[in-house]
């Protein structure tokens, strides 16, 4: 393969809880550019392994190199992933609904003085640029103080795409972005996904539905009880082969 | 304007029913209600409520709720009945209620944010817990503090600028605009909002979650034993079931407010009117001609009709 050399890796994850085994020695790479499809059945550890990748888990055992240099687990959360440009976008659980839109883009990141009061003027300012080119929100009543509850599914998953984008994400971590969308919001969701790919951004994208992962990742990591149980690149497999795949990853 | 009103449907409701409360009551009793003097009264016991319900707002807003503050009140409040006798210093007595008040709110936090235990439960528990340890440290008997009627700390909380205007109201002129700029300005008011709304989302973007709920309850602890000194003065006394009172009309004046009961939202603007408008029905109901016991009775009613107004107008909104 001729892909570029990653730029982020994690070996060696282990996680369990309680005694149970979420992930017992996971190896995961991303390169500039790459959407990676995380594929497996409920409970093989997909959304373990991006919750350590996020910061929202620390792992119990296991090492994260970003530019080839080490991070420290133990310093790692989700503010520092998200300053680091690891960011995790979730339609329901990354927006505050009942907030206006400019509060959601900026939230845990405000531009706020030394004392902590918010430059609101220029977030709001900064706020209708993010949604008319990046999200691509427009329409005359657009505005920074309309509520998230007011809009789609697809439009929340765009402006959290689009929040990622604005503070220069470098992995955008998808964690079911098309799950209870129309199918027009799901052209919509795959093409946010393009983006990201044609900034030169990686993606982790993970999904149940097979053929939206296969439509855009370029890789697939299949995970089996905690386990990288197969990986196949896109050239080499087509989506009914992804389908037997993960039902039986062993035979492969 | 029209966006604006839009936008601020809630307060304007709120401020249209204190309007139309205020228009009954003069209508009623024109003497009372067309003089100064009752207003003058309510500028003086408006605000041991309306402070406290400041506190309580950021605490409701972040999704969670105290029901200790009225034993907050009463154990700092014996901190500063305690020591300015004791010291005659009054800033050392009000620094040691306050300190005993945001320990206390720290006590809440900790229980809540740290160890995981539902606010209901874990402030109602605190409440009893503080409320016997009050009786016990008093043996139940007031303190009285008339001889303190001349001090500065008392010119300081209860005075009356140019001998009118009660000092407890420019307290709470400035204790709100500071909170309404924490709400409204501040990374802290932000990061409340957010935790109500939806706790995993601001836990995902990096607010620090239980930081925030730890400080809204030391805030309020703050708020609460603030109240209780500026009471203590202004009655010139300090009584073991002090702040029971309170329950009631500071719930009563956050949720009359239209700050949302399921977190998330609320305003400092809704909770100041909310707190005017319990703090006029006791006097108004009084001097139209009913007796007493109706206040209770209409109290309850503002609370269960505003939660299920604003309720509903939630509810339409989201669609």
């Amino acid at each position: 393969m001729n892909s570029p050399a990653p730029f982020l890796r994690l070996s060696g994850i282990a996680k369990s809880f309680g005694g149970v085994t979420a992930l017992a020695g996971v190896d995961f790479e991303l390169a500039a550019g790459e959407i990676v499809g995380l594929i497996g059945d409920n409970g093989a550890g997909k959304s373990t392994l991006v919750k350590i990748l996020s910061g929202v888990y620390a792992p119990d055992a296991g090492s994260l190199t970003l530019d080839g240099k080490p991070v420290d687990f133990r310093s790692y959360d989700v503010r520092r992933a998200r300053a680091l440009g690891i960011e995790a976008v979730h339609q329901d659980r990354c927006l505050g609904e009942k907030q206006p839109l400019w509060r959601n883009l900026f939230v845990g990141r405000h531009r706020a003085g030394r004392l902590g009061f918010i430059d609101i003027a220029r977030e709001k300012t900064e706020a209708m640029t993010v949604l008319r080119d990046l999200v691509g929100l427009s329409g005359n009543g657009l505005s920074p103080e309309a509520r998230v509850a007011g809009l789609s599914g697809g439009e929340r998953q765009g402006l959290a795409i689009g929040r990622a984008m604005h503070f220069h994400a470098r992995v955008v971590i998808l964690d079911e972005p098309t799950t209870a969308l129309s199918l027009r919001e799901v052209e919509r969701v795959l093409s946010f996904i393009a983006d990201l790919k044609a900034q030169r951004r990686a993606a982790v994208f993970v999904s149940h539905t097979l053929s939206h992962v296969h439509a855009v990742a370029d890789r697939f990591v299949i995970l089996e009880r905690g386990r990288v149980a197969a990986m196949r690149v896109k050239d080499n497999v087509d989506l009914s082969g992804l389908c037997s795949l993960v039902q039986a990853p062993g035979a492969a | 304007m029209r966006a604006f009103l839009a936008r601020n449907a809630t307060q304007a409701c709120i401020l249209g029913i204190l309007l139309a409360t205020l228009a009954v009551f003069v209508a009623a009793n024109p003497r009372t209600f067309l003089a100064a003097p009752i207003y003058l009264a309510f500028l003086s016991t408006i605000p041991f409520t309306a402070i406290i319900a400041l506190g309580m707002t950021l605490v409701i807003i972040a999704g969670q709720i105290d029901l200790s503050f009225p034993s907050v009140m009463a154990l700092s409040g014996l901190v500063f009945a305690t020591i300015l006798p004791a010291t005659g210093s009054g800033a050392l007595a009000l620094v040691a209620a306050l300190a005993c008040g945001g320990l206390m709110g720290l006590g809440n936090g900790l229980l809540v944010a740290g160890i995981g235990v539902p606010a209901i439960i874990a402030t109602l528990g605190a409440d009893f817990f503080w409320r016997g340890l009050t009786m016990l440290a008093s043996d139940g008997l007031a303190r009285s503090l008339v001889a303190f009627r001349d001090s500065p700390v008392h010119a300081l909380l209860v005075g009356r600028l140019f001998g009118v205007i009660p000092a407890q109201a420019l307290w709470l002129a400035g204790i709100a605009a500071l909170v309404w700029l924490l709400y409204h300005r501040h990374v802290f008011g932000d990061a409340l909002r957010f935790v109500g709304d939806n706790p995993e989302a601001a836990a995902m973007t990096g607010v620090p979650v239980r930081r925030t709920k730890t400080l809204a309850f030391v805030l309020l602890g703050l708020l609460a034993a603030f109240s209780s000194c500026l009471v203590c003065m202004e009655m010139g006394t300090w009584w073991p079931t002090q702040g029971e009172g309170y329950l009631l009309l500071v719930f009563a004046s956050v949720f009359a407010g239209g700050t949302s009961v399921f977190g998330g939202e609320g305003t400092v603007f809704g909770t100041l009117i909310g707190a005017v408008l319990i703090g006029i029905i006791e006097a108004g109901v009084v001097s139209s001609g009913f007796s007493g016991f109706w206040t209770r009775l209409i109290y309850g009613l503002v609370v269960l009709g505003s939660v299920s107004v604003y309720a509903v107008l939630l509810r339409s909104r989201r669609r």
